[in-house]
């Protein structure tokens, strides 16, 4: 790992999510922060002291933001610790994650945020931010003490999957944590249409005979929630947007102007619920797997920008908790690794332009946090990806730095490789040769 | 039928090795290979009959029964085929032991296979439990239910029952009614009937029908007696009473009164109607006792009997199976 001495990027093609420049280019990074960008052409005339890097073409762009990692730090670190996923994010071409409080104890109050940030200070290899319980034990009962953790440093609050049932705690809470700048991010569903299930109601899970609740469940919910957004005028962050019918009341309500950002996983942007083939735990998800409509429609809103962000959803679960019957197993997958190659299919596809498609995992999600990074500009922190968009991966979950295997994507072949990964003006991942 | 008693050789004549290792869908069989383990079975009907019903077939193996679930009948149909070929049988009833303790599906089943059992039978609440298994063991599972997914051995049953009383099941009209949602035999019965060419359906209120059911291959139906016109068979299912809770029906006289079956609305039927159901009966529920326990109409006796032959059937085959793949 190389600190001081500067360096330059020649010969890239520079994504920037701010101007919208997709070109030839150069960067030079030093004192941790983006010191000099020079567009269609290379630096030539730098000093002995600069290290040339040769990009050979490869993306460079903004190191990329997640806004939704689990890790199991405090409480499980045999699933993943805050380090281990750094590490993972760093080999995704990650710099800035922001860890989930569901862990035990959860982050409902202003030590345990204060915990993770000191934990994160000696982590190089990622910049760690946390969000807060937006209830006490997340249990969508008490409010938990928002402005305090604010000011520890959370980013904002949510109790994660766990849907706050009382429509009069929840409004309480968008409304008071709005006047601390706090969002809420929260899962839209109908606590019980969904109770007990694992997967989408349809044909497929009939014949599985799996537990499956109908994707209509999370409309109702998302409806419910927008409705109190705009009644208390707090900041909602739609988490996890999968399905056709719930794209249609955000875009309702955003016309609307009713301050709500969504996101979008991308698991439900890559699979759809046939995946889940003959009882692949791996591909049990919360929410659950949709059909290939649904994921056709999330793609479309994130080609038109109703979906703004697009998020790993890393969900780390150790074997044991993944080898059960598909109804017990944990949902969710880890995704640190995988983003960015998942994310390029998008592009390789011709669904998305490649600085449209960046923009929802750095700017955008950058902007949401209020974090100056997710852009190339003189100034920027240092934050930074390489990749070399055309050469094809095959994932292998044994393989990956995470902890935890658990991979939706194992065997399957991508396309774009991350060569590079500068954090903070450190170079923190670097392919083997 | 009033054949020969057969022999071990003809026993052997007719015992094919199974198209796989395990048995756990319906879908395992194509209509050649479903019709020849009905074939077999049949063997076995009147072995059964015999006074010495007892073969070596399956001398050396042995045969664990795994039930996670309780269940009287399933477990010693099982049983009973086992010792019948000449197997070692041991029941192991997993819910009061270690699964309890903290232990998982896989592990128990790990421990079980370094016991090196040669046929394992399983039967669990949750979907996917018997392919799971069957991917760590090296031995055949034989699904004997899994959750709401399949029952197929209960599915070859039934295929054998029907066969036996029509001659033929091509052709049939079979309506399947009752709590479909939640029931692994109707859905085996839907996968093994539409490969031996029966016509389905599926009858029963629309909060116990699973969701794009009309995309099975069958004809869905909410009204009884609409369903069952001109049904050459009814097979009832049980209705849970637990499903009371939950609002999936209100009561059950009022699921009697519209969806238990009866003989004033068993008219509807075809001439020659065979009513079948898979047992335990919920009498007055889903079913009336004057229909159930008539014995010229109904195969519920007949469905007991065959149960045992149609898993000896598939035990002979799978252990022919074993003795290929060694």
């Amino acid at each position: 790992m190389s600190r001081a001495r500067p360096f330059a990027f020649n010969n890239a093609r520079l994504v920037d999510p701010e101007t919208g420049y997709d070109g030839s280019g150069a960067v030079v990074v030093s004192g941790g922060v983006i010191a000099d960008i020079a567009r269609g052409r290379d630096f030539t005339d730098l000093s002995s002291d600069v290290r040339v890097i040769d990009c050979n073409g490869g993306m460079l762009a903004p190191g990329l933001v997640d806004l939704r990692v689990k890790t199991g730090e405090p409480g499980a670190e045999t699933k993943e610790t805050l380090r281990s996923a750094a590490q993972a994010a760093a080999a995704g071409g990650v710099t800035s994650i922001v860890v989930q409080p569901d862990t035990d104890p959860a982050v409902d109050d202003p030590s345990v945020v204060d915990f993770i940030l000191r934990r994160a200070q000696d982590i190089e290899s990622c910049h760690i931010h946390a969000a807060g319980a937006a209830t006490k034990g997340l249990r969508g009962e008490q409010m938990a003490e928002i402005g305090l953790m604010r000011d520890a440093g959370a980013r904002y609050i949510t109790d994660v999957e766990r849907p706050i049932i009382d429509s009069k705690v929840m409004r309480r809470i968008l409304s008071y944590a709005a006047s601390f700048g706090m969002a809420l991010a929260h899962r839209p569903q109908d606590p019980w249409l969904s109770k007990g299930a694992a997967a989408t109601e349809g044909e497929f899970a009939s014949r599985l005979g799996l537990p499956s609740a109908p994707a209509a469940s999370e409309r109702i919910g998302l409806e419910r929630d927008l409705a109190l957004a705009e009644l208390s005028g707090g900041r909602l962050l739609v988490d996890q947007i999968t399905c056709g019918a719930a794209l249609e009341a955000l875009a309702r309500a955003k016309g609307r102007g009713v301050n709500a950002v969504a996101t979008a996983s991308i698991n439900h942007l890559s699979f759809n619920e046939l995946d889940i083939g003959d009882y692949r735990t791996f591909a049990r998800m919360d929410p659950p797997l949709r059909a290939e409509d649904d994921r056709q429609a999330l793609i479309e809103a994130l080609a038109s920008g109703l979906v703004d962000i697009v998020v790993s959803a890393h969900a780390p679960a150790p074997a044991e908790d993944k080898r059960l019957p598909f109804d017990e197993a944990t949902p969710g997958g880890v995704g640190l690794e995988t983003l960015l190659p998942a994310l390029l299919s998008l592009y390789h596809d011709g669904r998305l332009p490649l600085v449209d498609l960046m923009r929802t995992v750095t700017l955008a999600p950058a902007r949401f946090l209020g974090l100056p990074t997710g852009r190339l500009a003189s100034g920027a922190p240092a934050d930074l990806v390489l990749c070399d968009l055309d050469a094809p991966v095959i994932i292998d979950a044994d393989k990956l730095v995470s902890k935890s295997k658990n991979s939706p994507f194992d065997g399957r072949r991508l396309q774009g490789q991350v060569v590079m990964t500068v954090c903070g003006g450190v170079i923190v991942h670097r392919i083997a040769e | 039928m009033t054949t020969l008693a057969p022999g071990i050789d003809e026993v052997r004549a007719r015992t094919f090795p199974f198209p796989r290792r395990h048995f756990l869908s319906a879908l395992d069989l194509n209509v050649v290979e479903a019709n020849a383990l009905l074939d077999l079975a049949d063997t076995f009907v009147d072995l059964n009959r015999q006074t010495t019903k007892k073969l070596d077939l399956l001398k050396g193996r042995t045969l664990v029964n795994m039930f996670f679930e309780n269940s009287t009948r399933t477990q010693a149909s099982f049983e009973l085929a086992g010792k019948r070929l000449g197997a070692d049988t041991m029941n192991m009833s997993v819910k009061t032991s270690s699964v309890t303790k903290g232990e998982t599906l896989i592990d128990t089943a790990v421990t079980l296979n370094a016991m090196r059992p040669d046929l394992l039978v399983v039967r669990h609440a949750s979907s996917g439990a018997a392919a799971l298994l069957a991917q760590k063991v090296g031995c055949s599972v034989i699904n004997a239910g899994d959750g709401q997914h399949e029952h197929p051995t209960q599915a070859l049953l039934d295929a054998l029952s029907m066969r036996r009383a029509f001659g033929a099941l091509a052709g049939l009209t079979v309506a399947i009614c009752g709590d479909v949602m939640h029931s692994r035999v109707a859905r085996s019965n839907v996968n093994l009937l539409g490969v031996l060419g029966a016509e389905v359906r599926l009858v029963g209120p629309p909060t116990l029908m699973p969701a794009g059911a009309d995309r099975w291959g069958v004809k869905v139906f909410h009204d009884l007696e609409q369903g069952i016109a001109g049904a050459d068979v009814v097979m009832m299912l049980r209705l849970q009473l637990e499903r009371m809770q939950g609002a999936l029906v209100p009561s059950t006289r009022e699921y009697f009164r519209y969806w238990g079956l009866d003989r004033e609305k068993l008219k509807a039927a075809a001439d020659g109607v065979k009513v079948m159901h898979p047992g335990p009966m919920n009498r007055g529920v889903e079913i009336d006792s004057d229909v159930a326990d008539d014995p010229a109409i109904s195969l519920i006796q007949d469905q007991v009997e065959m149960g045992v032959a149609a898993r000896m059937a598939v035990l002979a085959a799978l252990s022919a199976r074993l003795d290929n793949d060694r």
